[in-house]
Formats: structure tokens, C-alpha cells, sequence
């Protein structure tokens, strides 16, 4: 008897907590339903050009980010396994920095830095952009690193690097046709999660005066009153697609955890 | 002679491939150089000089100013109870799923929902409340149906406890990922132990499992306090500045130099970091202890 007054307790909070979930999501829908004619809202927010273009660049910028973590991050786990075990806890102690710097004290500094000379990488576009992909890279170094560290502990990057070198391969053949397929499971779930982060986020970008889909959905909400809701929800989509893509590769390995960074 | 020598030759060779191995994280290092040492260290060097660019210590006195200093306790509040209760709501609510009785298949739904939702933030979260429970949100209006209109007794979205109700949308799911595995790590065998010198289901909670879980607990709900803390995208979007925060005024520092002095804008920043790697050093001291019953 005991164990079923338990039960329902459980019950209990497990409602609650589809509740609490769920009923703003159910809002956001109601009030974007009630656009007149009905699915306007969608329609219209869809037919602003400015949604696609901040989109399409926020796509484009967490793609950049995506590869140039990589490109930074799978050679230097991978070098510090192989070759300087005694870097370990300094490369650690680096990538976990963003736990300590918000993203708000970052782009701050960042900013500060780089709007004057030498280096006025926010005189330009292109150098605001690069800016932001620097500022994507930083908070993707804790998640990323780990899954990367992860990864190659998994595989015996001993062997694999030996038996590639006895045949000849040099360090980049190394890492791009032994090292990386090895680490799909891990590259891709990181891959998905900083997309899903650079998607929504709205600091960095916001500072940076980026055209990107965070800032947009913000300015949108200051102009319009029932598409900024079917563009929270098609946010949420999104990132519930890149999270289904994480449960979908990883489902074969052990539970993880995706811990993000732009509130 | 020749021994000297031969003692000499490996002595000199591992120094010698040690540093060519370190230049292999040469990228890496001169990244962290150039987006987080720069940035920071131009915040650290700012916040010691006034206007004038002298040297001084005023900065950090100057945070006691009570706009400052109130905004440091408002972000204090605000994340210290989103942690508390985020932490004990998604532990009950991961006990709830894993040992609760409840179907697997709710499990492994949570823990993806839980990976959506943690990640579900800043702006569109922020928009989905004011939907939920602003002035025209669906739930005062169907409060409003039955005769309550929480507007009227004080309450708005807008408010601290408004920001509240809205970080723990992802504050909860954090902790439901975080604690699932150390709950999953309780072996059945402590149970059983503690079953057979009859113990209680109580008993059991208070002298075995929670002693075991309480490092991990704490140290999450310190990790989510964290979380909270350097939120900046929420707060902007939903109060539009009303209420005061740090990461508030430090975007309003950045925007322009509404402080009058940027020293203090930088003070105000270190301030932050030094908060947030407390709470991390203090987390990672938790995170030791918890895992010396993880074997």
C-alpha cells in the first residue's frame, strides 16, 4: 500500500512537470493562432524576407562555427593524448573558462579589444562575423572538448596512429581519415548542440550587431504582435530537431550530457 | 668521457622533443590568447584605472554604490532561488521517472525533453511566457474567467518572481540531466544491504542514499546558480531592463557608458567572473567528493 501512495505521488510531479513544459508551448500556439485568417501569423512570418536571411546567416555562422571548433579542437585532444599528456589539465582548465566568463562579460571584452586598432574587427562586417564565430568557438569549448577527449579515449589512438604511420600517412591524413571517422559519434552530437546553441542565441550576436536570428526575433517582437510567436515556436522546433539528432546518433552509446551556454 | 656522453644524449633528447610536442598546441593556446585571455585581461587592466587611467582600487569600492551593489544582490536572488528549487524539483522529478515506478518510456522522453529544454532559451523563452502568463497570456485569461485577475493582486510577468518562474524552464531540466546518472549510480546492493538490519525506506534515504547523493546534489543546484547568474538574453528580453541585474547593466555598459565611468563597467564585469568561479571551484570540490562512490 505504501509503495502505491508512492506511485501516485510520482504521478504527481511528473504532471506537474508537463505542465509547467508544455502549457507555455501551448500558449505560444494559441496566441499565434489567433492571427486572423487562421496560420497568418506562420504564413506571414515565413514571407518576411528577414526571416530566412537571419536564419540563413545563422545557419552559415554556426556551420563556420562548427568546423573551425573542430579544426581547433580534435588536433589538440588528440596531440594531448598522443603527445603531451602533462598539457592535459592546462587545455582543461582553458576550455572550461567559459563556465566562469558569461557570454555577456565575454562579448564585453571581446568588443573592447577589438573596435580600435590594431585589430578593428568591428569596423567590418566580415570581421564582426569573425568576431562572433570567435565568441561561438569560446562557448562551445567546454561541450565540444569534452566530447572530443571522450571520443578518442574510446579508441586506442595509439595503435590507430602507429599502424598509419608504418604506411606512411602524415599528420593530417592522420586526423582527417583515421582520427575523425573514428569520433563521429561524438563530433556529431557536438556538431548538433552548437547549432542548436548559435540558433537561439541573442548576446553575443545582439552586441555584435549581427543579423541574426536571435537579434531578429527580438526586433520582430517589438514590431508585430502574433508572428513573434510562430517564430518562438518554429525556434523551439529547431531546437528540438538538433536535440532528436543527438538522441539519434548517440543512441548506441552511453547517456550524455548536453550541457549549453547562451541564456 | 665517452660515459658522460652517453649519459648526456637521452637526458638531452626528451627535453628537446617535449618542447617541438608543445608546439603542437600552438593554434590552440593562441586562440585562448586572443578571444579569452585578451578580452579579459583588457577587463582586468580596465577595472584598476579611473578616468584618468591611473592605477586605483576605486572601481571595486565604487560596486558598494547601491544601484551597483543592488543589482548584484537582485542577480544573487533571483539565481539562488532558481537553483533551489530547480535543484529539488528536478531531483524529485528524476527520482519520479527512475525509480518513481513510472514507465520507461516516460524516462527516455524527459531526458530528451530535458535536452531541448535546457537549451531553450533567451528570447523565444522569454516571448513564450509573456504568451503564457502576461497581461494577454492564456493563463490570466482563463484565470480572469473564473475571477482571479492576477494582475490585480500584484503579479506580473515582468517581476522578479515573473524571471523566476521563467528561468526555471531551464534551471529544472539542467538538473534532471545532471543528477539522472548519480541517482542511476545508487546500486540496488546499499538498498538490500540496508533492507537486510532492517532499515525502512526512510532510513535507508537518510543514512544512505541521500549522504551519498548530497555532494552531487549540492554542487548541481551551485552549477545551476551559476546558470542563472550569467544569463543575460532572458532578463533582457523579458523585463526590457526593468529589473535590475548585473548582466543588465553590464549590456548597458556595453551599449554606452551609462555608468560615466568605464572602469566601473569593468569592475562590475570582474565581479561577475569572480562569482561564477566561486561557485564552479566550489562545484568541482562537490564533484570530487560524489565521486569517490562512483567505482
Amino acid at each position: 500500500m505504501k509503495r502505491r501512495r508512492g506511485g501516485i505521488a510520482w504521478w504527481l510531479v511528473f504532471l506537474l512537470a508537463v505542465l509547467y513544459f508544455f502549457l507555455p508551448l501551448v500558449a505560444t500556439l494559441d496566441f499565434a493562432l489567433k492571427a486572423k485568417p487562421p496560420f497568418s501569423a506562420f504564413t506571414n512570418a515565413v514571407q518576411d524576407p528577414k526571416f530566412f536571411s537571419s536564419l540563413l546567416y545563422s545557419l552559415v555562422i554556426g556551420v563556420l562555427t562548427i568546423v573551425a571548433s573542430l579544426s581547433l579542437i580534435v588536433p589538440t585532444a588528440y596531440w594531448v593524448q598522443l603527445k603531451v599528456p602533462r598539457a592535459r589539465s592546462l587545455v582543461e582548465f582553458v576550455t572550461l573558462l567559459p563556465f566562469v566568463i558569461p557570454a555577456v562579460v565575454l562579448v564585453f571584452g571581446l568588443i573592447r579589444v577589438y573596435s580600435q586598432p590594431p585589430l578593428p574587427f568591428t569596423h567590418t562586417d566580415i570581421g564582426s562575423s569573425a568576431l562572433l564565430v570567435a565568441g561561438y568557438i569560446v562557448l562551445s569549448l567546454p561541450y565540444m572538448y569534452r566530447a572530443v577527449d571522450t571520443g578518442l579515449r574510446a579508441i586506442d589512438i595509439r595503435s590507430l596512429t602507429e599502424a598509419a604511420q608504418s604506411m606512411g600517412a602524415g599528420w593530417v591524413t592522420i586526423i582527417w581519415r583515421v582520427i575523425l571517422p573514428n569520433l563521429r559519434v561524438a563530433l556529431l552530437s557536438g556538431a548538433f548542440l552548437t547549432l542548436a546553441i548559435v540558433l537561439g542565441e541573442f548576446t553575443i550576436a545582439n552586441f555584435l550587431a549581427r543579423p541574426a536570428f536571435g537579434p531578429y526575433l527580438n526586433l520582430l517582437s517589438q514590431q508585430k504582435a502574433y508572428e513573434p510567436a510562430a517564430v518562438a515556436l518554429i525556434s523551439f522546433g529547431l531546437t528540438w530537431l538538433a536535440m532528436i539528432a543527438i538522441a539519434f546518433i548517440g543512441r548506441d552509446t552511453r547517456t550524455r550530457i548536453e550541457i549549453g551556454g547562451a541564456h | 668521457m665517452t660515459a658522460t656522453a652517453g649519459q648526456g644524449a637521452p637526458l638531452a633528447r626528451p627535453v628537446r622533443r617535449l618542447s617541438w610536442s608543445w608546439l603542437g598546441l600552438l593554434p590552440f593556446f593562441l586562440f585562448a590568447i586572443f578571444f579569452i585571455g585578451a578580452p579579459i585581461t583588457y577587463l582586468v587592466i580596465g577595472s584598476f584605472q579611473d578616468k584618468t587611467g591611473q592605477t586605483t582600487l576605486q572601481n571595486y569600492a565604487d560596486l558598494a554604490t547601491p544601484s551597483i551593489s543592488n543589482a548584484f544582490l537582485t542577480s544573487i536572488e533571483v539565481s539562488l532561488v532558481t537553483a533551489v528549487i530547480g535543484g529539488i524539483f528536478g531531483f524529485l522529478l528524476a527520482y519520479a521517472v527512475i525509480l518513481g515506478g513510472l514507465p520507461r518510456v516516460l524516462r527516455d522522453a524527459l531526458m530528451t525533453f530535458s535536452g531541448v529544454a535546457s537549451n531553450f532559451a533567451g528570447v523565444p523563452l522569454a516571448l513564450a511566457f509573456i504568451f503564457t502568463l502576461g497581461q494577454l497570456g492564456m493563463i490570466t485569461v482563463w484565470l480572469k474567467g473564473i475571477g482571479i485577475n492576477p494582475y490585480q493582486s500584484g503579479f506580473t510577468i515582468y517581476s522578479k518572481i515573473g524571471l523566476e518562474l521563467v528561468y526555471l524552464y531551464f534551471q529544472f531540466p539542467l538538473m534532471v540531466l545532471i543528477i539522472a546518472p548519480a541517482i542511476d549510480g545508487l546500486r540496488p546492493e546499499w538498498r538490500e544491504a540496508a533492507e537486510n538490519m532492517g532499515a525502512s525506506s526512510r532510513q535507508y534515504w537518510q543514512k544512505v542514499a541521500l549522504p551519498i547523493l548530497f555532494p552531487t546534489i549540492l554542487g548541481t543546484i551551485i552549477l545551476l546558480f551559476g546558470n542563472a547568474f550569467g544569463a543575460q538574453a532572458t532578463a533582457y528580453q523579458l523585463t526590457s531592463g526593468l529589473i535590475p541585474l548585473v548582466p543588465l547593466l553590464i549590456g548597458n555598459q556595453i551599449a554606452g557608458d551609462v555608468l560615466h565611468n568605464p572602469g566601473l563597467g569593468y569592475a562590475m564585469a570582474m565581479g561577475m567572473v569572480f562569482i561564477m568561479a566561486g561557485s564552479i571551484i566550489v562545484y568541482t570540490v562537490l564533484q570530487r567528493r560524489a565521486e569517490r562512490w562512483r567505482r
